[in-house]
């Protein structure tokens, strides 16, 4: 099992629902968040492109962040989420200057935090909280290994990119373009 | 005595009392409710009960879920699988509606304007005395001047309960600003064209459409939920978008063709295109023979609006022109020319619409799949009381003549009828303002101003201190909609559906829904014949019974779809009826030309800015509704304020950096009262700049909202009016950057 996400720039128009949908899931205090949005834009008017993207954790098969751990907080779940446990973590951040993504803060109660890919959900046949509410069903979660899940469906006729490949990291959530 | 009003903050009275429930940030936060939840939630305990509503965030009406855990609080809101809204998914405002429950900001205690030695101020008052206070105020008024003297402004929920309270008092003056300050003009359009307006939600088959052209209006930052969701479907099935704006909208990045054209020329466009669909023969032949009148007229009329005459007046190529206009005829009739919602914008609003609607029909699109539906809806009976009185006059009164196809009332004219003028031939005297921030909402403060100077009687009904509960006599702390019943929503979609608004929780502070706080009033009124319920679930009961639901069904599904047969469109056997003079689509109209309007839209160039000055060209972004949201603390989050967008030519001109605040000034010498951050791009022109609507809040009592950007509303002075029905053209108005001595932050 491995789970991954899809997200098609094609659709998503940067409302951030998934963003807010994360922080009331999970109770991320207000003024940080687990997910986000960037947009970028190239070219002069009128000949301009605006890419839009939510991200996340990548939940990456290489993951700096969970080597560098020195508790073991930081660690792999089923099918490769990288989670934090809590109540391990001394809160050095070293996971955080690791990552290449910036996925990670630290939670005003001493810990670091990050995406889950909403396991809590996840075990109980529920999708991410984002994904589930996103407006534009730009985001597609599953499990790569399954060739009818919806990630796998959604990568299997598409061209897409992932961040920052060059770090080596391995990411799992691949943009559609 | 009329008394000056002075504008008094509310938080100056250090209003507070503690939460009734305790801010949740503080127990949200705690890492062990999240371990908690895990755990039960792991174990398949849900120790989560849910209540039906549907949003108020914005006036889609989504529904949606209130989840309470058993501490009794809220813990999230999330869409309806059942609703056609949103299938489901709320949208971000919907998402943090939470945050509109727990805003500590929240108004807690019905106020009264009091005379003290320092001048006014507001004092707490029970909501007896309060409203005992507005009653006594009401009969004066109308024992002077007639009931009809008393005037509603209303968005959204509360208005009706409102609304059926100001008809049992006798006055119909019962008005919006979400016709003449936003979507009233392409109602008339569509009017006048196929008989019968758009109405909302839009009947836009954007999930089958081939083609969807959008003329400034900009779907996904305007995040009217079931068309954002469709207009994403859309592009999955490879339709075609083209979209026309100045601005590189996030739409206009999704899109096919953008046509990035020059502001106030949309006229031009829509003309030249029906020039090459008919001279081209791309039209619909057997729709207009069969469907529509004046077709000649229309031929003859278009003839010298060609793509080049249209290329020197929008700067666009007529080769973009002539392709956009093919592409939309070989998606014929599964193509949308969409109305757009906000149109005020240059004055001859109505008759931009009408063209957008002509095109429609030479598309062939209404009433055909994947162009606009025939809407289907659940008509729900009214708890049946005793008869309004008649009253002796009304809005349209107050119009002496002018602006005949108005077809709802008009804000800035009920404005109009409230200062003092030998000219008013009927006069409002006393306001009651529900759900509606008149200061950021109307354009021309001024007028505004005068109103307020010289109404007898100011009632805000609100959920949060707004700027308008500065001017009111009465300030009343409305529930937020998580906390009380509303009316069902029974809206119009390709389906009929009802759906529920229950309370999840008690009302926090003292704080009451719409409904009885219309009820008591009435009753102090004299009116309890009006209100032979105590509670209105017993009202919703009725109704549900009556259309064979009831409330406790309604409360376990939240949603309810009704079985309607009539077809969706004309392909399915619907046989159209155009309710025109002529009975059939009138691209000739012969009501306009009866008013004295021209009958066939003509473009007029409108003034452009002066050196050194920029269009001002406001919208939306998908995490604000309006300046309704700008204090809710998730949406906050999100989005704290605006920002200015600027070309990068026009920035290095003026020595722009980005991040930098600037103010701005218009072309009267009108300067915000707040700064906004510069944000460089090149995705807006550059003889404009473009900022969200809703933002630069001033009153105090809006902590986190306060100081927050720049209003675009301070900055429309100069308002083009409509001549067909009264709507105010907003986008006239022409700053220009005002960069010395700005504080960068806002002070706290
Ligand atoms: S909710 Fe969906 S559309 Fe909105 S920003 Fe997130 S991914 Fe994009
Ligand atoms: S994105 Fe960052 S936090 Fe997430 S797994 Fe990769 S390195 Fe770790
Ligand atoms: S579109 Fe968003 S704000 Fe509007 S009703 Fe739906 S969820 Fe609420």
């Amino acid at each position: 099992m491995r789970y991954a996400m899809a997200i098609d720039t094609r659709k998503c128009v940067g409302c951030s629902d998934c963003v807010v949908a994360c922080q009331v899931e999970n109770n991320v205090p207000i003024g940080y968040c687990r997910d986000w949005v960037v947009e970028s834009t190239s070219g002069t008017y009128p000949v301009l492109q605006t890419e839009i993207r939510s991200e996340r954790c990548n939940h990456c098969d290489n993951s700096p962040c969970v080597r560098c751990c020195p508790t073991g907080a930081s660690h792999f779940e089923q099918g490769g989420i990288v989670t934090v446990t809590h109540h391990k973590c001394i809160g050095c951040g070293a996971c955080i200057q690791s990552c290449p993504y910036d996925a990670r803060y630290s939670h005003p109660d001493g810990y670091v935090d990050k995406c889950t890919f909403c396991l809590h959900r996840v075990v109980e046949g529920l999708k991410p909280a984002c994904v589930s509410v996103c407006p534009t069903k730009c985001m597609y979660f599953g499990d790569l290994e399954d060739p009818n899940s919806d990630v796998s469906v959604a990568i299997r006729h598409r061209n897409y990119k992932t961040l920052a490949p060059e770090a080596g990291t391995k990411p799992q959530i691949f943009y559609l373009l | 005595m009329k008394t000056r009003r002075d504008f008094i903050k509310i938080s100056a009275l250090g209003l507070g009392g503690v939460a009734a429930v305790a801010g949740m940030s503080k127990m949200m936060t705690g890492q062990k409710v999240v371990d908690e939840f895990l755990k039960l939630s792991q174990e398949g305990k849900s120790f989560l009960k849910r209540y039906p509503t549907y949003c108020e965030v914005c006036f889609w009406k989504c529904a949606g879920w209130t989840y309470v855990d058993d501490a009794g609080k809220i813990v999230k809101i999330i869409g309806n699988d059942d609703d056609p809204h949103c299938n489901g998914r709320l949208c971000p405002r919907g998402t943090g509606g939470i945050g509109m429950y727990y805003d500590e900001d929240r108004l807690k205690k019905p106020l009264i304007r009091v005379e003290g030695s320092e001048g006014q101020t507001f004092k707490e008052a029970s909501w007896d005395e309060a409203l005992d206070y507005v009653a006594k105020k009401m009969k004066e008024i109308a024992q002077k001047h007639g009931p009809e003297s008393i005037a509603l402004f209303n968005h959204g929920s509360p208005g009706h309960h409102f609304g059926h309270l100001l008809k049992a008092f006798g006055s119909s003056n019962i008005v919006a600003p979400s016709y003449a300050q936003c979507r009233g003009p392409r109602e008339v359009g569509f009017e006048m064209t196929f008989g019968v307006g758009v109405g909302a939600p839009e009947p836009t088959d954007i999930r089958d459409t081939r083609c969807l052209v959008l003329i400034g209006s900009h779907i996904g930052e305007n995040m009217h939920n079931g068309q954002v969701q469709e207009m994403s479907d859309a592009i999955d099935r490879g339709a075609t978008i083209i979209t026309v704006d100045p601005r590189f909208s996030t739409a206009a990045s999704k899109s096919k063709f953008w046509l990035p054209i020059k502001p106030a020329t949309d006229m031009a466009l829509l003309l030249a295109w029906m020039h090459v669909l008919i001279y081209e023969n791309l039209y619909d032949r057997d729709y207009i023979s069969k469907y529509a009148d004046g077709f000649d007229e229309l031929k003859e009329h278009v003839r010298p609006f060609t793509p080049e005459w249209a290329y020197g007046i929008t700067t666009l190529s007529p080769d973009l022109i002539r392709q956009t206009a093919r592409e939309m005829a070989a998606a014929s009739p599964s193509v949308i020319i969409h109305p757009g919602r906000h149109v005020t914008w240059y004055g001859d609003d109505s008759q931009r619409s009408r063209a957008i609607a002509i095109l429609n029909a030479l598309l062939g699109s209404w009433g055909r799949r994947g162009g606009f539906y025939f809407k289907r809806a659940q008509n729900v009976p009214e708890y049946p009381t005793e008869e309004y009185p008649k009253p002796a006059w009304s809005w349209k009164d107050t119009h002496n003549g002018k602006y005949p196809l108005a077809r709802l009332s008009v804000a800035n004219l009920l404005i109009d009828a409230t200062i003092p003028s030998p000219d008013n031939t009927h006069e409002i005297y006393g306001w009651i303002v529900a759900g509606t921030n008149l200061p950021l909402t109307m354009p021309d403060k001024q007028k505004l101003k005068k109103a307020f100077e010289a109404l007898e009687l100011l009632v805000v009904v609100d959920t949060m201190p707004m700027e308008i509960t500065g001017y009111a006599d009465v300030v009343l702390p409305e529930s937020t909609y998580l906390e009380r019943y509303d009316d069902l929503r029974n809206e119009t979609h390709r389906e009929a559906f009802v759906a529920l608004r229950a309370p999840a929780v008690e009302p926090m502070y003292e704080s009451k829904p719409a409904w009885w706080i219309a009820r008591e009033l009435g009753i102090k009124l004299g009116l309890g014949r009006y209100f032979p319920w105590k509670d209105y679930s017993e009202v919703l009961d009725w109704q549900l019974k009556q259309i064979g639901s009831s409330l406790e069904e309604m409360m376990e599904i939240g949603v309810k779809k009704f079985p309607n047969p009539a077809p969706l469109y004309i392909e399915d056997g619907h046989e159209p009826t155009f309710p025109t003079p002529t009975g059939k689509i009138e691209l000739y109209s012969h009501e306009l030309e009866h008013y004295g309007f021209d009958p066939l839209p003509v473009y007029t160039a409108h003034p452009e800015p002066p050196e050194g000055f920029y269009r001002l060209i406001y919208g939306r972004a998908p995490m604000h509704t309006f300046s309704r949201t700008a204090n809710n603390p998730n949406l906050v989050d999100l989005m704290k304020e605006n920002a200015l967008w600027v070309n990068p030519r026009v920035a290095s001109l003026w020595n722009l950096k980005n991040g930098q605040y600037v103010k701005l000034k218009n072309q009267d010498g009108v300067e915000t009262r707040f700064a906004t951050k510069v944000r460089i791009t090149e995705r807006i022109r550059w003889d404009s700049v473009y900022i969200v609507h809703g933002f630069g809040h001033h009153e105090k009592g809006l902590t986190r909202a306060y100081g927050r950007g720049a209003s675009d509303s301070e900055l429309i002075t100069n308002v083009q009016i409509d001549p067909l029905m009264g709507g105010t053209g907003m986008r006239g108005n022409f700053v220009t950057f005002v960069i010395d001595n700005i504080k960068t932050e806002v002070e706290s």
